[in-house]
């Protein structure tokens, strides 16, 4: 079994209209290594994560998700077998409490969602789990507070811990760090390490800051207008001129590597 | 919490006895009205679980408050007119009509879930205004032969209009406690998070729709309820019952109460019933008086009469801390 990928794209291509967003990307993502995907703006980054978790069809070419062909599947069966995804913009429950807003995806994980027996005040072990989850990234102390009064950096904790509290497998985060200023920022970056060791899923994002990719990511994917540019570790990736290029005729350097 | 708890529940204690004791002081008249306000109190919260809770704002509940008063009309006349039997039959009608109505309007969301909604309203409307031989058409069908309420030992006399409200308050009262139940249970959170952002929902793995189709049947069966209840007390179901401005009336008194708060359609209804009534006891043009207060009640308390004073208190009382 640990020769299947957790995550397999192969060939995939979507089209709005004559504009082709994705053109033939294949890649791999093994269980447990922290991967992240990168490209100049436009290449199709978040095309791709809408494409993986469900949101838009892929034109053609399949993904497929701990060996299954799972192309086209609704959003809400791939979060079933344990694919998630955050988002670039803040999207949580603004008006709920923090611990409302984790207790949202415990009830669905663990079947309650139609349960209309008791009070959720007295579902101890519901409220258990979210506090734990809540726990795993720092949130626990805002656990009344409600959601849109937290700091911008936060909010994207919320963001995190809504998707750990249904226990996936595999977590597409689409730029986590978007908007964050540098304390935020190293935040963030340790806590991702750290939950991609800890909390059994494995961790996929794209990234607009070099630095983030470089120091955390184990294999580095890369995208330009839609089409697969190159793939490897970090050093490989650095080292890669076609890359370079992409990124505005070799102007990686300043970007702070 | 806890304090926050007694308080809503002492209130709630006390508005409840207040009530049951209301026909000892107050005029046969009054009776009536009160009556008339604890049945459509139920039918606005009814409409409140889907507005103010999942955020989706139908214009077709009356519809389903109609299905309730016909199919109790036609089961008092050909099956049995026990209470235990009419009431019931109204009940599963309205949601075995919100079921199937439900399953197509939860497949769009906003203003496209209110005119799927407006449009079976419609239909149900003209179903039951046109359909001569079942529904008496533009007569509506009268109830010839009232439900009879027999408990262990005897039978309550619900011509009475004593008994008959208070048969109406026990009812709408465990519909309430029904309606409290789903608000504070997992499910409730579900509908919350559902209207705050259905899309998170959906991205970690609930079928929006099926929770929204839930809403929707549970809200046309309470709404079946109240229309059963309506029914009775007027002695008739006739087609006004499914007219689309009725569905508008649950908006209304929904909006006007706070859709915010648990009970605010409650006191919307009795604001709207109450100012009706008087206005109508001197004026002919009542609906130019009556908008004019709406208006006017609407831009004083933006959240609802019990909204935005629920707003106010628990400001001061974090002000007092």
């Amino acid at each position: 079994m640990s020769q299947t990928p957790l995550l397999e794209i192969r060939n995939l291509h979507k089209s709005f209209g004559r504009f082709q967003a994705l053109k033939g990307v294949s890649l791999a993502v093994p269980d447990g290594c922290l991967t992240a995907l990168i490209g100049p703006n436009g290449a199709g980054k978040t095309t791709f994560y809408n494409v993986v978790s469900g949101r838009y069809k892929p034109s053609s070419g399949s993904v497929h998700f701990m060996g299954r062909d799972v192309s086209g599947e609704p959003t809400h069966k791939l979060v079933g077998m344990g694919l998630l995804r955050s988002f670039q913009i803040t999207n949580i429950f603004p008006k709920l409490t923090v611990l409302e807003n984790v207790l949202t995806p415990v009830i669905i994980h663990n079947g309650k969602s139609f349960s209309i027996l008791g009070s959720l005040k007295k579902r101890v072990d519901l409220r258990e789990q979210a506090e734990q989850t809540l726990d795993m990234v720092g949130l626990l102390p805002f656990a009344n507070r409600i959601a849109s009064t937290l700091a911008y950096g936060d909010k994207r904790l919320i963001e995190i811990a809504i998707v750990l509290a249904r226990k996936p497998k595999l977590i597409l985060l689409d730029e986590p760090t978007a908007g964050m200023n540098p304390e935020e920022t190293d935040r963030i970056i340790h806590l991702i390490k750290e939950l991609s060791m800890k909390s059994g899923a494995t961790f996929f994002l794209t990234e607009h800051d070099m630095k983030v990719v470089f120091s955390i990511a184990e294999k580095i994917f890369v995208l330009n207008q839609g089409s697969p540019l190159a793939s490897g570790s970090p050093d490989e990736i650095r080292s890669n001129l076609a890359v370079k290029e992409a990124y505005l005729g070799g102007s990686l350097d300043a970007k702070g590597l | 919490m806890g304090g926050i708890f007694n308080r809503n529940f002492l209130t709630g204690f006390t508005i409840l006895i207040l009530l049951i004791l209301a026909p000892l002081v107050v005029s046969t008249h009054w009776i009536m009205i009160l009556t008339e306000i604890i049945i459509m109190s139920l039918y606005a919260m009814s409409f409140n679980l889907l507005f103010g809770y999942t955020g989706l704002l139908s214009f077709g509940q009356a519809g389903f408050f109609g299905v309730g008063a016909y199919c109790m009309a036609l089961t008092a006349a050909n099956i049995s007119n026990s209470f235990w039997v009419c009431v019931p039959a109204g009940m599963f009608g309205a949601t075995v009509f919100a079921l199937v109505i439900g399953w197509f309007c939860v497949r769009l969301d906003e203003i496209y879930f209110a005119i799927l909604t407006l449009g079976f309203g419609m239909m149900l409307f003209t179903l039951a205004h046109n359909w001569l031989s079942v529904t008496g058409g533009s007569d509506g069908l009268t109830i010839m032969k009232m439900p009879v309420l027999s408990l262990p030992g005897y039978t309550i006399e619900l011509f009475n209009p004593k008994y008959f409200y208070w048969m109406s308050l026990s009812v709408v009262s465990l519909a309430i406690i029904f309606l409290r139940k789903i608000v504070n249970s997992a499910f409730g959170l579900l509908l919350t998070a559902t209207r705050e952002n259905s899309q998170r929902v959906s991205f970690v793995g609930q079928n929006v729709r099926t929770v929204r189709l839930a809403a929707f049947t549970v809200a046309g069966a309470l709404a079946g309820v109240a229309g059963v209840l309506f029914a009775m007390f007027n002695r008739i179901a006739s087609p006004e019952m499914l007219h689309w401005s009725f569905s508008g009336k649950a908006v209304l008194m929904t909006i006007l109460g706070g859709s915010g708060v648990f009970l605010g359609p409650a006191v919307g209804t009795a604001i709207f019933f109450v100012l009706e009534h008087f206005i109508t006891s001197f004026t002919t043009n009542w609906m130019i008086f009556l908008g004019a207060i709406l208006v006017a009640l609407v831009l004083l308390f933006p959240q609802g009469v019990l909204g935005t004073l629920d707003s106010v208190i628990s400001k001061s009382e974090k002000g007092g801390n």
